[in-house]
């Protein structure tokens, strides 16, 4: 019998291995379950984690964007790259196509589309059946995300009802679900930004190329930069410049600011990430200022 | 057994409505510089908002529009923090009687309970009943914020009636240690900075307390190893392996385990954890294992080291009823335990606790919220180990069958208390 000396598990470790439990558990519990997959960091480990559950078999489950026709280039590349890479099956939610087919109102050309992303993610869970849909969504993010569950059951409207919450104790998963209903699963719960960057250094987790520091033209707007680009344009009094920046969270590009930073690699991102005072949504996402219970409010609606 | 290296202590607040929960929390993270900028100013524009002063500390945590329209906690909020000692998970739960469920589960998991009361007021039922619960989760260390002292002119009288009161329920639920802090969360004294109105007062304050505590005891246990089988994974070129998460203690590769409940011997062959090979499986680890023998194992079976765990179809259990419509005998659900789900009915109600009293009386039902002891009965057999040996092979939540809602929380056997 072996006498090795026992390995250091370190707090990453753990929140690891329970992320790989519950990813196991609601695959186990649910027929169709799918990756909600942004090319975002967040999703990106999660993808990563769910890859590592099921090795050396392929991913059970396809993955699905919910695409809001504002992409930035290195972010659809970068999704298409691991689509390909790991041989993973990609259903497109298209906010585009619910914008042309008259299922949402049109918002403009330069309108914001977060909102729309809801419908766009309903219909596709609808469209595929799926009764189960991972997400990258972490406790730390905000406020209304502080409280909900691991496993969120969302009723036939594909809303959170915060006051009526499955209890959801120890370690115990419960993932049933009728006909119509689904449940949102978020094995990052418990991780702070921090832990997803920090596990992204160790494991070298792919990441696209706007999180790392370039030079690019952007506008302040609403006290936040915007990449000058196809989506956003400057406006009466709106002065376009240069800066070195990078984007700290990936999300529809007409509302994603970015932050100045001369941070290129991980080591100095994760410097960065731990002396600074303002929070990952405060510092980059327009549309959660519009109001108190901005997220609350989405997530009613049936937003991830 | 061997803790994780890592120092995270998790800690539920528990106790009664309006007591200062999630004021207290708020003060604890504010005065540790927890909070961005931008998440301060938010709790202060609502503050503003709403008339309650500059910066109405439950606010940090009350995040959702009811809670902060209403001044209560509906259900737990999870925050995360970190002083130069340790890394804390907070889950600050409701204590109005009609969010009970939620307590438990904020409590399900923690190492700790921080019991917040109001100091004047001293022990309400409801208070009781949070530490009822929390001790029949298994939670052993219990801190005590004497809350509003402030509002009690810093009466060490006061204080001191709360030390009496929280040790007599203390030696009955059998916490191991009970520290009471005067405090006020309002002003901040004996938070994070000690207080200096109790000249009388000595000990720590409740961040101290809360760094001293010993973390990692919600996951210890004195049952042998255990890996409830999640799935079967198929391997290139044939064979397969079982993946799941230890609990209980550790598997070593060579050594001989037993398939639950078909009570089959066979010898580890090899596992595999999340960043590859390891000669040792240890608790919390999600990993997946070779064995030497074919054998037919699959989801909601167990692999164990001795001593074993009992396979069994009729069990006693403790549980927290959680449905308006009160359990009565003879009810049918579906169990959930471990990796797996088999319908249940119940056998008999042995009675119910009253958590003024503590004692258990005789019921005919048990009601909403209420604590009762229930012969159980399963259609497939589970593997147990009792709670008070291995809290995630001995407990189990019981589900409505047409709404799929989860109405229990049951823990194997019963409490030294009850």
């Amino acid at each position: 019998m072996s006498t090795s000396t026992h390995p250091q598990i370190d707090h990453l470790d753990l929140l690891e291995s329970h992320a790989i439990f519950i990813i196991r558990e609601v695959v186990a519990e649910c027929e169709r379950p799918v990756l909600l997959f942004s090319g975002g960091k967040d999703s990106a480990v999660l993808l990563h984690l769910a890859v590592k559950a099921f090795a050396p078999q392929k991913l059970p489950f396809p993955v699905m964007h919910v695409d809001t026709g504002h992409n930035f280039p290195e972010v659809l590349a970068y999704r298409d790259e691991r689509v390909a890479t790991l041989g993973l099956r990609l259903e497109v939610a298209s906010v585009q196509q619910a914008i042309d087919q008259g299922r949402v109102p049109d918002p403009g050309p330069l309108g914001m589309r977060n909102q729309l992303q809801t419908r766009a993610l309903l219909d596709g869970i609808e469209k595929h059946k799926f009764d189960a849909a991972f997400g990258g969504a972490r406790r730390d993010e905000d406020k209304a995300r502080a409280k909900e569950r691991v496993l969120s059951f969302r009723g036939a409207f594909g809303g959170w009802d915060p006051k009526s919450q499955r209890p959801e104790l120890w370690q115990l998963y419960q993932g049933k679900v009728n006909t119509g209903e689904n449940l949102r699963a978020f094995p990052l719960s418990d991780w702070t930004e921090l832990d997803v960057w920090n596990y992204i250094r160790r494991e070298n987790v792919p990441l696209p190329s706007i999180y790392f520091a370039h030079e690019r033209p952007v506008l302040k707007r609403d006290n936040m930069w915007l990449a000058v680009g196809e989506f956003i344009h400057p406006q009466q009094g709106e002065v376009v410049e240069r800066h070195l920046v990078r984007f700290r969270t990936v999300g529809d590009a007409s509302c994603t600011g970015a932050v100045r930073s001369g941070a290129d690699n991980l080591d100095a991102i994760i410097a960065e990430i731990s002396v600074t005072n303002v929070s990952e949504r405060g510092a980059t996402r327009a549309d959660d200022r519009f109001s108190e219970t901005a997220m609350e409010d989405r997530k009613r609606e049936g937003y991830f | 057994m061997t803790e994780p290296t890592s120092d995270l202590l998790r800690f539920a607040t528990v106790g009664s409505v309006d007591d200062g929960k999630s004021t207290l929390i708020g003060r604890l993270l504010v005065d540790t510089r927890q909070l961005f900028d931008d998440q301060l100013e938010a709790v202060a524009t609502a503050s503003a908002k709403r008339g309650v002063g500059d910066l109405d500390l439950s606010f940090v945590t009350d995040g959702l529009r009811a809670e902060r329209d209403q001044g209560i906690t509906i259900d737990v909020a999870y925050r995360y923090a970190a002083t130069p000692t340790r890394k804390f998970v907070i889950a600050d739960c409701p204590g109005h009687v009609q969010y009970t469920r939620n307590m438990a589960t904020g409590a399900s998991t923690a190492d700790v309970a921080l019991v917040v009361l109001d100091a004047s007021k001293g022990l309400k039922e409801q208070t009781r009943r949070h530490l009822c619960i929390a001790a029949l989760l298994g939670v052993r260390n219990v801190i005590v914020a004497a809350n509003k002292m402030d509002v009690a002119k810093w009466d060490e009288a006061v204080y001191l009636a709360v030390v009496d009161q929280v040790n007599e329920v203390s030696a009955r639920l059998g916490f191991t240690s009970s520290v009471v802090i005067p405090v006020s969360a309002l002003a901040g004294d004996n938070v994070v900075d000690p207080g200096f109105m109790a000249n009388w007062y000595q000990g720590p304050t409740v961040l101290q307390a809360l760094e001293a505590a010993p973390a990692g005891s919600w996951a210890s246990s004195s049952s042998g190893a255990r890996l409830p089988i999640q799935w079967v994974l198929r391997q290139h070129g044939g064979g397969r392996t079982y993946a799941g998460m230890v609990n209980g203690g550790e598997f070593t590769v060579g050594q001989e385990v037993t398939l639950m409940p078909q009570g089959v011997t066979t010898v580890l062959k090899a596992i595999k954890g999340p960043r590859g090979g390891l000669e040792v499986a240890m608790p919390g680890l999600s990993v997946d294992f070779d064995l030497s023998d074919e054998t037919d194992a699959g989801r909601s079976d167990m692999l164990a080291t001795a001593p074993l765990p009992t396979s069994t179809n009729e069990f006693e259990a403790t549980i927290c009823w959680f449905s308006d419509k009160p359990l009565v005998n003879g009810a049918r659900l579906r169990l959930k335990h471990t990796t797996r789900s088999t319908p249940v009915r119940v056998t008999g109600i042995a009675g119910t606790l009253d958590v003024g009293t503590l004692d258990v009386g005789p019921a005919a039902e048990i009601a909403l919220n209420e604590i009762g002891l229930v012969h159980l009965a399963t259609a497939d057999p589970i593997v147990v180990d009792d709670y008070r040996d291995n809290r995630v092979t001995g407990s189990f939540i019981l589900i409505d069958e047409v709404t799929n809602a989860t109405v229990a929380a049951g823990m194997i056997g019963h409490a030294n208390f009850l």
